[in-house]
């Protein structure tokens, strides 16, 4: 399960983050995860509360956004959005899709005291 | 304010809005809260509909409005604190928040996750924190990223083509490589990555070929990172203008998102798989360049259709390229080497390509600075 080690990368960051910006706790954690992404928010969330345990993170919410997919029609010459990397274009009804963004996995915000 | 959950709810005075524990929740399950352990029956589901309007199924000793940091419309996307006096390390599977005690704690949320430890002050109730906000907006894969770029500008220094070949357990994956190098070693020099959970024994299979090889052991993991590859580039000590493969764990999950600074992923599927693998695991075939359609000896005695699984191929990326071939009886082979020629070529090509990755090092060493 990739999530794990992702989640751990994220725990880093946020760690990472601690020294840069000196908190003591944090409360929350904001991230976006793009709908097109390789990345499973419930396993996120089950990974965030294993890895967290004995680092700053411990206890802390876990907000997890979802960002739309977005792809190029290839056909319609346009950015369009997708539900799925099988989508077809809402406008024309083709396949002809680029991926464009949705595969987003970055952490956004933090709440911390 | 109740300080007791802090609700935030000003009518709430504090003495009448006492949080009695052990109390008994509509559930189907018993809490022994303010105690520093209890015994939970899980899973669970938390079928309530009770209201808070004083004359509710908690037992609050408060026959005033209170906000509770329910929300029983049950529409919830988000996840609010929620203090239960719990020993750790337990999971609920419901979707709604109390706030109990400012002790020990987890948080629920709506679908069913908790977290444990949040600790008093996570009652998390907006303007009675004192917690600070900070905007981070770093890509969590940032640190792999970091590492691929660097072995990308390291290998295109090189003039070394690196190729990730991406499929499930059983494609035949080294199979392809071992008839790859014995083809091809006379042209240029190769090296070959192996990753598997467990064993060296991809890494004798290519060795025994004369081609060097290094094998990285995953252990738990189940994909190649970009810092294990750096690591074995070290050990490899590359000679330049050559090929470099890169056998990632069998897996058509987990190694898609992960960029090692390959030139290119290969996805290789074989022809007893199903040709709807493409869309049954589309992120793999969308970060894919190529798709080797694997052991085309054995359509004689299979249904699979070709056509179809390139349809689908295309579906999830229209620039995929696909290449039929045959580990096993050379079938086309010689499209895929000269598929491997002309990327190469283009590596010896001037130097603008390889400014290109050498730029983004920079930006990721600074972004994570």
């Amino acid at each position: 399960m990739h999530e794990m080690s992702l989640t751990e990368s994220l725990v880093e960051l946020i760690e990472n983050e601690r020294e840069k910006q000196g908190f003591s706790r944090v409360n929350a954690v904001r991230v976006t995860v793009g709908a097109l992404g390789h990345v499973e928010p419930d396993a996120v969330r089950f990974c965030f509360d294993a890895v967290s345990r004995g680092t700053i993170v411990e206890g802390a919410r876990l907000d997890i956004r979802i960002a739309p997919g977005e792809a190029w029609c290839l056909d319609c010459a346009k950015t369009v959005r997708v539900a799925d990397r099988m989508a077809a274009c809402p406008e024309c009804g083709q396949q002809h899709l680029q991926v464009t963004g949705g595969d987003d996995l970055r952490l956004d915000e933090l709440e911390v005291d | 304010m109740c300080t007791v959950c802090g609700c935030g709810n000003p009518d709430a005075p504090d003495d009448k809005h006492a949080h009695d524990h052990p109390h008994e929740h509509r559930h189907t399950h018993e809490h022994a809260h303010g105690e520093a352990r209890h015994t939970h029956e899980h899973p669970h589901r938390h079928m309530h509909s009770h209201t808070h309007a004083g004359s509710g199924s908690h037992q609050h000793g408060d026959e005033a409005p209170h906000d509770h940091h329910h929300d029983h419309a049950h529409d919830h996307d988000h996840a609010h604190a929620h203090d239960h006096a719990h020993a750790r390390g337990h999971d609920h599977d419901h979707g709604h928040e109390h706030v109990h005690e400012p002790e020990p704690e987890h948080v629920h949320r709506a679908d069913g996750s908790i977290d444990f430890g949040a600790g008093p002050a996570a009652v998390h109730v907006p303007g009675l924190s004192q917690s600070r906000t900070l905007r981070i907006e770093r890509d969590i894969m940032e640190k792999n990223n970091a590492y691929a770029n660097s072995n990308r500008a390291y290998l295109v220094g090189l003039h070394t083509l690196a190729l990730n070949f991406v499929s499930s357990p059983g494609s035949g994956k080294t199979s392809l490589l071992v008839r790859a190098i014995n083809d091809l070693k006379s042209r240029f020099p190769i090296a070959v990555i192996e990753g598997d959970q467990q064993t060296a024994h991809d890494a004798e299979r290519i060795r025994a070929t004369g081609a060097r090889a290094v094998q990285i052991n995953t252990g738990k993991g189940c994909h190649l990172d970009a810092h294990m590859v750096a690591h074995a580039l070290d050990d490899l000590a590359l000679e330049p203008d050559g090929l470099l493969f890169i056998e990632n764990v069998g897996n058509l999950i987990c190694p898609a998102g992960f960029d090692l600074g390959e030139a290119h992923k290969v996805v290789v599927l074989s022809v007893s798989e199903g040709e709807d693998k493409p869309v049954k695991y589309p992120n793999m075939f969308a970060a894919a360049d190529l798709m080797l359609l694997n052991k085309s000896d054995l359509l004689p005695h299979l249904d699979f259709d070709i056509g179809l699984c390139v349809a689908h191929a295309l579906r999830v990326n229209p620039q995929l390229q696909t290449l039929v071939v045959s580990a096993r009886t050379g079938e086309g082979m010689a499209a895929l080497y000269a598929w491997i020629e002309s990327r190469m070529a283009r590596l010896a090509e001037p130097r603008s390509r390889a400014a290109a990755p050498a730029t983004q090092v920079a930006a990721a060493s600074g972004a994570a600075e």
